[in-house]
């Protein structure tokens, strides 16, 4: 959903804002109350990055923040044939880059159909995408798994307990979610370009792969990284789809990890996280300036 | 119009190819045919012969699986795939960048929709699987007893061209028959201690492989002869068969299934064979129950109890969770707002963790944390006092909110800022001239301008909370647990984690329920949308 009233960068010219007298007892407690506020956000983080450093491993001996600090639980994770640590985050990385490779090249051509060309059933189109976009897919899980079971007798590589059947599925809400985020950022390119390229002769794919995809750049990072996120984090659907240990993402691995063995591996369970969690933390503070013009553009996390 | 000038079709498969390189003169604008074998062209034709192998492949594997649905779509989906870019008609332009995201929506949105709806309306789950032949096949199969006076077969197990088989000596004779093949004697088979160890066109399975084929082999059924009344041969061991006889056969006439002592279970019309005491046979088939998943969902004897708890809960759940994380992330933000703060970049960037830290993984952590005999809340903040965080539930419940809101302030945080930045300053010069102080300023100007703004994010963030499943399922599994209820709900489950349990964690997978429970979930969003739907700009933006 677009909702384009929300410039983020800060901009405007200061202006008194607060009182006077709020701002004269600014200096002590404003800082007291955004250690507090860093405290709460940073406290399990940190702690699970010392439980994954710590040489106990068990959730109780991960108590003592810092009090030793070795690379065991991070060698045990990589070592451990029974849960293939590194096969997991392969899957992820495949699943979530296939996902978002794909969610922006379909969102971004439905996007620019809508925006470019006017056509008989343009109007109904872009309405029943709004409408389908309110019933989360992830509610038809039931029907999700009966037709990956369907499947399955027919394209084994894309039924259940496959990779590629899970990112099909996730590209089914390709259009639904992303296409509205995408046309309003269309739309603000000029369509006198268009017209320019073509009265010098350009096709209409030139026009697109090689002067509207470029100008879009921004808002397909911001999809592509949503989708990927989403799908990096997505527990239930890969849940039901991939069945077998060698198949699972990470988020289905590191359940099943933590649900059998819950106290006793949590050393290396840590270590699993804070890996796990690198390429997504990464992408995000690289990318942050994107994605949070992206998000008050109107996708959610939390 | 500005597209009205457009007269040269894509040549690219969209979404796939690369552009149409061919020499682009302006007078051949009028030309509407994707012209020229440039690299474009060459590239989209590589794709569609690839989309056409993969399309032809899966219509005859449709067609050998029987499986008449996807061979009908996929008939279809081909023959446009074909047209929408082969076809050079201008009007199909648009249908070129549309195609391919359109077939993955309907495949996997529209239709898993349409089919939850289908689904609520059956009896589809655990004994309720297949089709009514199927569930005949399957009773006459599992019912059955020994031939009384039948011998006992040394057999060997074989694996031949069409699947499983036996072998066993009879009188000298090598006999060898698979499932649809009655015992008929084999020629120039080796038999060793009256039991056969090399047979022709056959291979002989070794102990372990009778082993690892141990279910399809309790699967086989051997008939002994071409008379029905023989019986069949089954095997436990993979050594010794008896010959078995169905007690159960169906009767065609009566359209019912009779038992050898005359019993008559009958098509009881919901979707199994019951007998005169009403006892049902399993397994049955799915058979079209109407509104009656919907009835027990509102049963108070079988579902009703449990789902207006759930559902009050679930509102409770979605409702706070947002009022918590908008409220503690528009502190900060106005906190943070002030320029002068300083290190205000680096609270913020401390700030905005949580939000880019993986929540599946977060959440965990927290179950960690919060763990009653072990986690650091209790052990270290609270000094070892053992609080049930998660198996009390009203604490289970504060849990998820603290949880929740650990996840979220970040993300609230982020928009409001962003909002904060987009009211004009001369609104609050004007209302201190006019005399008005910080609460009233922000009662008059900030929260009517954010909520403006952020409104309808707010309105996304409780739709995206009211099915929340991972951190329902990953912090609590939706327990403690209600031990008395068949379907395993729990204190904390919301209607999405409910679901699931019904659909595949109970004690039985009852998908018809499960697809009910789903559709009342959407029209509960849907409502809600709708009441908020006017607000939207989504709307004015369709021109």
């Amino acid at each position: 959903m677009p909702i384009p009233t929300t410039p983020t960068t800060p901009t405007t010219p200061p202006r008194p804002k607060l009182s006077a007298g709020r701002r004269f007892a600014r200096g002590g407690w404003k800082h007291l109350a955004a250690v507090a506020a860093c405290v709460f956000a940073l406290f399990p983080l940190v702690y699970a990055f010392s439980a994954s450093l710590s040489a106990s491993g068990s959730l109780l001996g991960s108590n003592q923040l810092f009090s030793d600090i070795t690379g065991a639980n991070y060698a045990n994770l990589l070592s451990d044939p029974q849960n293939p640590y590194l096969t997991w985050f392969g899957n992820s990385l495949f699943v979530s880059v296939s996902t978002a490779v794909g969610t922006v090249l379909m969102g971004a051509a439905a996007a620019y159909a809508f925006s470019r060309f006017r056509f008989r059933s343009r109007r109904g189109g872009l309405l029943a995408l709004l409408v389908i976009q309110m019933f989360p897919q992830l509610l038809a899980f039931v029907a999700i798994f009966l037709l990956l079971f369907a499947i399955s007798e027919v394209y084994p590589v894309l039924g259940l307990n496959s990779r590629l059947g899970l990112v099909a599925v996730y590209l089914g809400g390709a259009l639904g979610a992303n296409t509205f985020l995408m046309y309003g950022f269309f739309n603000t390119i000029p369509r006198d370009l268009d017209e320019a390229a073509e009265l010098d002769g350009a096709s209409h794919a030139q026009i697109y792969w090689t002067m509207i995809l470029p100008l879009v750049t921004p808002i397909l990072v911001v999809v592509g990284m949503l989708s990927f996120i989403a799908s990096f984090s997505d527990f239930l659907l890969a849940q039901i789809v991939l069945q077998d240990p060698e198949k699972y993402t990470l988020a289905v691995g590191l359940y099943q990890f933590v649900s059998v063995q819950f106290g006793e591996n949590w050393g290396v369970f840590t270590a699993g996280a804070i890996l796990a969690a690198i390429p997504v933390v990464v992408l995000f503070l690289f990318l942050q300036r994107y994605i949070v013009s992206g998000l008050t553009g109107g996708a959610v996390k939390g | 119009m500005s597209t009205s000038t457009t007269t040269r079709d894509g040549t690219a498969a969209a979404g796939t190819t690369g552009g149409d390189t061919g020499p682009g003169a302006p007078r051949e604008r009028r030309h509407a045919h994707s012209r020229g074998f440039g690299p474009g062209f060459v590239v989209k034709l590589v794709l569609m012969a690839l989309i056409n192998a993969i399309g032809l492949f899966g219509i005859l594997a449709a067609w050998a699986a029987g499986s008449w649905g996807i061979l009908v779509f996929l008939v279809a989906a081909l023959l446009a795939a074909d047209l929408v870019y082969f076809l050079p008609a201008r009007k199909l332009l648009p249908a070129k960048y549309l195609f391919p995201g359109l077939v993955f929506l309907l495949v996997f949105q529209v239709f898993v929709l349409v089919y939850t709806a289908a689904t609520a309306f059956t009896n589809y789950g655990d004994g309720h699987n297949a089709t009514k032949d199927a569930a005949i096949t399957q009773l006459t199969t599992t019912y059955e007893q020994r031939v009384e006076g039948s011998e006992a077969y040394a057999v060997t197990v074989l694996e031949g061209p069409d699947g499983l088989a036996l072998a066993a000596v009879q009188d000298d004779r090598v006999l060898v028959g698979a499932a649809d093949r009655p015992l008929a004697p084999l020629e120039g088979a080796a038999v060793t201690d009256g039991r056969v160890v090399e047979a022709p066109g056959y291979e002989v399975l070794s102990y372990g492989e009778v082993v690892g084929a141990q279910d399809e082999l309790g699967e086989l059924r051997v008939p002994v002869s071409g008379q029905a009344e023989d019986g069949a041969l089954r095997t436990d061991d993979g050594r010794t068969a008896y010959a078995y006889e169905p007690t159960l056969t169906y009767d065609e006439a009566a359209d019912a299934m009779v038992a050898a002592d005359g019993t008559v279970y009958a098509d009881n019309g919901e979707g199994a064979f019951a007998g005169p005491d009403g006892e049902a046979l399993r397994p049955g088939w799915r058979v079209f129950v109407g509104l009656d998943n919907f009835g027990a969902i509102f049963d108070p004897a079988v579902l009703g109890g449990p789902f207006v708890a759930v559902t009050l809960w679930t509102f409770a759940f979605a409702v706070l969770s947002v009022a918590l994380t908008f409220f503690l992330g528009l502190l900060l933000a106005i906190l943070f707002n002030d320029e002068k703060l300083r290190f205000r970049n680096v609270y913020r960037a401390i700030v905005f963790l949580p939000y880019a830290f993986p929540a599946f993984l977060s959440i965990l952590i927290w179950a960690g944390l919060l763990n009653t005999d072990f986690g650091f809340v209790n052990e270290v903040l609270l000094g070892g006092t053992g609080v049930p965080w998660l198996e009390n539930p009203w604490l289970a419940k504060l849990s998820l909110l603290l949880v929740n809101l650990w996840l979220g302030f970040p993300y609230m945080f982020l928009v409001t800022t962003g909002a904060l930045q987009a009211i004009p300053g001369e609104l609050y010069e004007s209302a201190e001239m006019d005399g008005a102080g910080p609460v009233r300023q922000f009662g008059s100007i900030t929260l009517p301008m954010l909520m403006v703004a952020v409104g309808p994010l707010l309105i996304a963030s409780f739709a995206m909370n009211f099915n929340n499943f991972n951190v329902i399922y990953l912090l609590t599994g939706g327990g403690p647990q209600d031990l008395e209820s068949t379907t395993g709900v729990g204190a904390t489950d919301i209607l999405i984690s409910f679901v699931y349990k019904i659909a595949f964690a109970g004690g039985t997978n009852d998908y018809g329920l499960a697809s009910a429970l789903s559709i009342l979930i959407f029209i509960m969003v849907a409502v809600v949308s709708a009441l908020t739907f006017r607000r939207s700009k989504a709307l004015e933006e369709i021109s």
